[in-house]
């Protein structure tokens, strides 16, 4: 029977079903320095994590940061084009959109929208995806059985379909976007707990937690858990960027961030009238979100390589 | 191997009800579809009168064995929002999706397969490491928006194909092209990861040992069980891409089964969209399970096991 992992088509969690094996050099410290010793020395994960720095910054501090209020239109100044086009001005840097509001701005404040989305989706699939994975994995039998079968169901339904009715029907709202990209984004995080939880089940830490009479349940979250913690890591960075394009693919459709709202999606869509004469409005927000995913994905990747270095090559 | 067939058969009929309930119970208890059916701002009279006469009144259940007693008679039931059956905007609707789907695929396996095919055959050369950095960054790309940037460039700066919709076969060009470039990364690092796997075993050394060389030994002799994972993820890739094409037919303007759930959705048009849920979730199953019996047919070990 096919696995769920070529269902997926993703292979680049393969490897975390192989336990770790620390390579020689690293030997005498504890895995977390030989982690960070190896990440000095790996390069995506040092441009990765050094894009995200400085856009996190942005995000953060878009109030202080951004020249111009995002929301303050002025019909006057509209369509203004980028400095470095003919008739652009060094007041607004990147030109302003439709309504007049400055471009720049717009895009420092949606980088918020996009972080919060990310992380909070991301962190509800990982509640998800983790406590079913732990349930299926320690326990079997009939629990794992119909978790399988809620993935086969999951894995079904066109997830961008699914997600649009959700919001649809429950309403346009950041909270709405978070909530439903979550629960519709788990399995990577199950797939990955099960298979590791059922290969930990079988060490003998488990066993001798067992003898000293701990609960199931104490073992699933005291011993099991934080064996996994550097798998559901990578997934958890992998799942940010799955959901800050989805929620651009959402708000595009008009089914995501209600506007006036500057996320990046919202912002490509508003372009698009407009998009012969001023490609600007849909280039540089479609730029920022490339960025930022490939930051991500990145820095994801590095992670991966430098906590489980058993890879195959 | 029937025993087999059947027992994937029942699953995947399993999974296909399951979820066209859910979706039918969901938009049934979050939305009403008396008053959609009758307008906003229909007087009371009105709406009750629609929900006795359609049976809204009933419970969800019988409701939805109703319909789906339908579907079994080819039956979906009728639009509320186009006042027609769903069954002819399903047929006028599913020609451009299917081409569209397919010749994407197309795409697909023609830019990803030799990719990912040359980069197994040199891991860490640069071959290697431009296939990789591919796939990264077009993980990275959201796909609408490569839509838009193609109709810039291929469409408006130069005007070779055209902005929209989908008469000739060239209005399918540019949208294959970006649907077919949303699953190059799966199935490329597919591809690599599983000949490398190959490559390495012990009946290729022996194929190496008895003289077998460069292309013979990859096509006849490693390809044929490399193919065996890529035959899975290109069905699921297929079934991908009718969700994909939601977004694809919505940049392009086709009128094609993804934009018709669009509208419906947004015009909470229950019955085709539980339809479209319905179709969508039968074809993915149906076609994953046609990719474990193709598996099972090239793979004697899974047949017999």
């Amino acid at each position: 029977m096919m696995t769920i992992r070529q269902t997926l088509g993703d292979v680049s969690i393969a490897s975390v079903e192989t336990p770790p094996e620390y390579e020689g050099g690293s030997l005498g410290l504890t895995p977390t320095k030989a982690a960070l010793k190896r990440a000095r020395k790996h390069h995506g994960l040092k441009i990765g994590f050094g894009i995200l720095l400085v856009m996190a910054v942005f995000a953060l501090f878009a109030p202080w940061l951004a020249p111009h209020d995002p929301y303050m239109q002025n019909l006057s100044l509209r369509m203004l084009p980028p400095v470095w086009n003919e008739g652009g001005s060094w007041e607004y840097l990147l030109g302003t959109d439709h309504l007049g509001r400055d471009y720049l701005s717009r895009l420092i404040h949606g980088a918020r929208i996009s972080m919060a989305i990310g992380l909070g989706a991301a962190s509800i699939g990982a509640v998800i995806g983790v406590t079913l994975g732990l349930l299926a994995g320690y326990f079997g039998g009939w629990i794992d059985q119909a978790v399988n079968f809620l993935v086969t169901c999951q894995l079904a339904v066109p997830s961008l379909l699914l997600i649009m009715a959700l919001v649809f029907v429950i309403g346009q709202s950041v909270t709405v976007v978070i909530f439903v990209i979550g629960v519709t984004h788990w399995v990577f995080y199950l797939v990955v707990t099960r298979s590791a939880t059922l290969r930990l089940r079988e060490l003998d830490f488990v066993a001798a937690a067992n003898a000293m009479g701990c609960s199931k349940f104490q073992i699933a979250v005291s011993e099991v858990l934080p064996n996994l913690t550097n798998q559901i890591m990578v997934i958890f960075t992998l799942e940010v960027a799955v959901a800050i394009l989805n929620e651009a693919t959402l708000s595009f459709l008009g089914l995501g961030i209600p506007s006036p709202l500057p996320s990046w999606g919202l912002m490509i869509a508003e372009g698009k009238t407009a998009m012969f004469f001023q490609p600007w409005l849909v280039i540089l927000p479609g730029i920022a979100l490339f960025i930022l995913v490939i930051a991500i994905n990145l820095l994801g990747d590095g992670v991966r390589d430098v906590t489980v270095t058993n890879r195959r090559n | 191997m029937l025993n087999y067939v059947l027992r994937r058969g029942f699953m995947a009929l399993l999974v296909a009800l399951t979820v066209s309930f859910a979706t039918f119970s969901l938009f049934h208890f979050a939305t009403d579809p008396a008053q959609t059916i009758a307008g906003e701002d229909a007087p009371q009279e009105m709406v009750d009168d629609i929900r006795e006469q359609y049976g809204f009144d009933r419970p969800v259940l019988v409701q939805y064995g109703d319909w789906l007693g339908g579907v079994f008679d080819g039956d979906f039931g009728k639009s509320y929002f186009w006042k027609q059956p769903v069954v002819d905007l399903i047929q006028e609707h599913a020609g451009v999706t299917i081409l569209l789907a397919l010749s994407s695929l197309l795409v697909t396996i023609l830019i990803a397969l030799p990719l990912g095919i040359s980069a197994a055959l040199r891991p860490n050369s640069w071959v290697d490491r431009f296939a990789l950095s591919t796939a990264v960054s077009a993980q990275a790309i959201p796909n609408f928006w490569l839509g838009l940037m193609v109709i810039i460039l291929f469409a408006v700066t130069f005007p070779i194909f055209p902005v929209s919709g989908d008469a000739t076969w060239k209005h399918y060009v540019l949208p294959s092209l970006v649907l077919g470039a949303s699953s190059v990364p799966a199935v490329m690092r597919l591809t690599r990861t599983g000949l490398l796997d190959v490559l390495s075993s012990d009946y290729i050394r022996t194929a190496r040992a008895k003289g077998f060389m460069g292309y013979r030994l990859i096509l006849q002799q490693a390809m044929r069980n490399a193919l065996l994972p890529i035959v899975s993820v290109l069905a699921v890739q297929l079934g991908n891409k009718l969700g994909g094409s939601v977004v694809t037919e919505s940049v392009f303007s086709m009128n094609g089964l993804g934009r018709l759930a669009v509208e419906s959705i947004f015009n909470s048009d229950i019955p085709t969209v539980q339809s479209l849920i319905l179709i969508f979730v039968l074809t993915f199953v149906l076609l994953t399970l046609a990719a474990d019996l193709i598996n099972a047919w090239l793979d004697p070990r899974i047949r017999m096991g």
